[in-house]
């Protein structure tokens, strides 16, 4: 730090993405609903409608280029997340599933698409809110499937486990169910999203910040610059990868208590 | 640095705003609301046309081979007959042939025994005529001529006939 203070021609210190970076203030006025990540996120309700409902508005055997690309997200959260984890009653979660993967995915792509570049999953209240609904949702399947006084047991008292185990495997249980499940869930999407953010913020900053420097770090820039755009590209499959995986944690989670025993 | 800590302590990334969580839940729901009742349908809808319309073009593949192999098996059946039907026909016809060679044989021969009974018939007829006007022919010729050497007329009929007659049966004799 002192030697770029050193080096830097306005003498300023450069001063590192932090935290702070994502506190955008409200584009409109000092309306709390106009921040940039809530504009985000409702304009991707509007793409991710918009695109949908375009692609699947002709249902046609024969698909076009749209319908199949639309078809080839909706049969993947279908077929492979669904399908393949919960079973014969998959079809019921199938639109909470792909309306889940498409939110997650979108606001996450948001974190790369240029002019746009904030991935809205960063504000840890959306990843929050869609915990809470699977949290909801898959205790909800498991209570209407095998009632509250079985669900409850058999997460308390795992069949087939020495009673002695109880002791620790009880609390553990509970612990799982109620708190970490969710609360793993909506960190993991955060943290992602979140330090992938900050990491293009440092390299391209920083990038910027030696461009304004003497010579020699004006030479060292373009492999800032160079390492940002890299990492763009691995920040697109941790988007990718991040969606996908909450998707196939909330269908594992309903597939737990869809079946007869945790 | 004391900048960044500053500000990092004043916004704990971890504390949800009151506001994104509302607009997380509304956004959330309007979109599953879109998608379970505009897209999910119309892609079950789709997936299930296009797995009736494969299964339907299978059906009608295997309904097309079945028809196929009895068309085929017709045709063999028709083909095998039709070669059997032409073989006794050629049977038939050769034993007809035979028959006809035969018959017509059997009537050239009896048309070639009679017309050479026809001719023998014919020539001894002839023959017979030629002897008789041979031999009075020749008779007149004799009596001409034994007149002529002998100078005596043969005029009595009768006695011409006789001599005549005696005349050529020395001739046959001597023969």
């Amino acid at each position: 730090m002192p030697l770029l203070r050193f080096l830097s021609q306005d003498g300023e210190g450069f001063v590192p993405p932090s935290t702070s970076d994502f506190n955008l203030p409200p584009v409109f006025g000092d309306n709390p609903y106009t921040t940039k990540p809530i504009l985000l996120v409702f304009l991707s309700v509007i793409a991710v409608s918009v695109f949908f409902i375009l692609a699947s508005r002709k249902a046609a055997i024969l698909p076009s280029k749209l319908q199949f690309a639309g078809e080839s997200i909706y049969g993947f959260v279908r077929n492979d997340i669904a399908r393949d984890n919960i079973g014969h009653e998959f079809m019921r979660f199938v639109p909470y599933l792909f309306t889940l993967f498409t939110f997650v995915l979108t606001n996450n792509i948001f974190g790369i698409v240029p002019l746009l570049q904030f991935p809205a999953m960063s504000h840890v209240s959306f990843p929050y809110v869609l915990a809470i609904f699977t949290f909801i949702v898959f205790h909800y399947v498991g209570i209407r499937k095998q009632g509250i006084g079985k669900y409850l047991k058999d997460i308390m008292f795992m069949p087939g486990v020495p009673k002695a185990a109880y002791i620790l495997l009880t609390p553990l249980e509970l612990a799982t169910f109620f708190i970490v499940r969710p609360l793993t869930l909506s960190l993991r999407l955060f943290a992602n999203m979140f330090a992938g953010h900050l990491l293009l913020l440092v390299f391209i900053l920083g990038g910027d910040h030696l461009l304004k420097g003497v010579i020699g770090l004006k030479l060292i820039s373009p492999f800032a610059f160079a390492f940002g755009i890299g990492l763009t590209f691995f920040e697109f499959m941790v988007q990718c990868l991040q969606a996908y995986i909450f998707t196939l944690l909330t269908a594992l989670y309903i597939a737990g208590a869809l079946a007869d025993e945790h | 640095m004391h900048v960044v800590n500053l500000a990092a302590e004043t916004t704990n990334p971890l504390i949800p705003h009151t506001a994104e969580l509302i607009v997380g839940a509304i956004a959330f729901t309007l979109l599953f609301l879109v998608l379970r009742s505009k897209v999910v349908p119309m892609f079950e809808k789709a997936f299930t046309a296009r797995t009736q319309a494969i299964q339907g073009g299978m059906e009608r593949a295997e309904i097309a081979q079945q028809e196929a192999q009895r068309a085929l098996a017709q045709y063999t059946e028709q083909l095998s007959k039709a070669r059997e039907e032409s073989q006794s026909l050629r049977e038939e016809a050769r034993a007809q042939g035979v028959a006809i060679v035969e018959e017509l044989r059997a009537k050239a021969q009896e048309e070639a025994t009679r017309i050479t009974a026809a001719a023998h018939a014919s020539i001894e007829a002839e023959r017979q005529q030629a002897i008789t006007s041979l031999r009075n022919e020749v008779g007149a010729i004799a009596v001409e001529l034994a007149s002529k050497i002998v100078g005596e007329s043969l005029d009595d009929q009768a006695r011409q006939s006789r001599i005549v007659d005696r005349f050529l049966d020395d001739l046959e004799k001597s023969k």
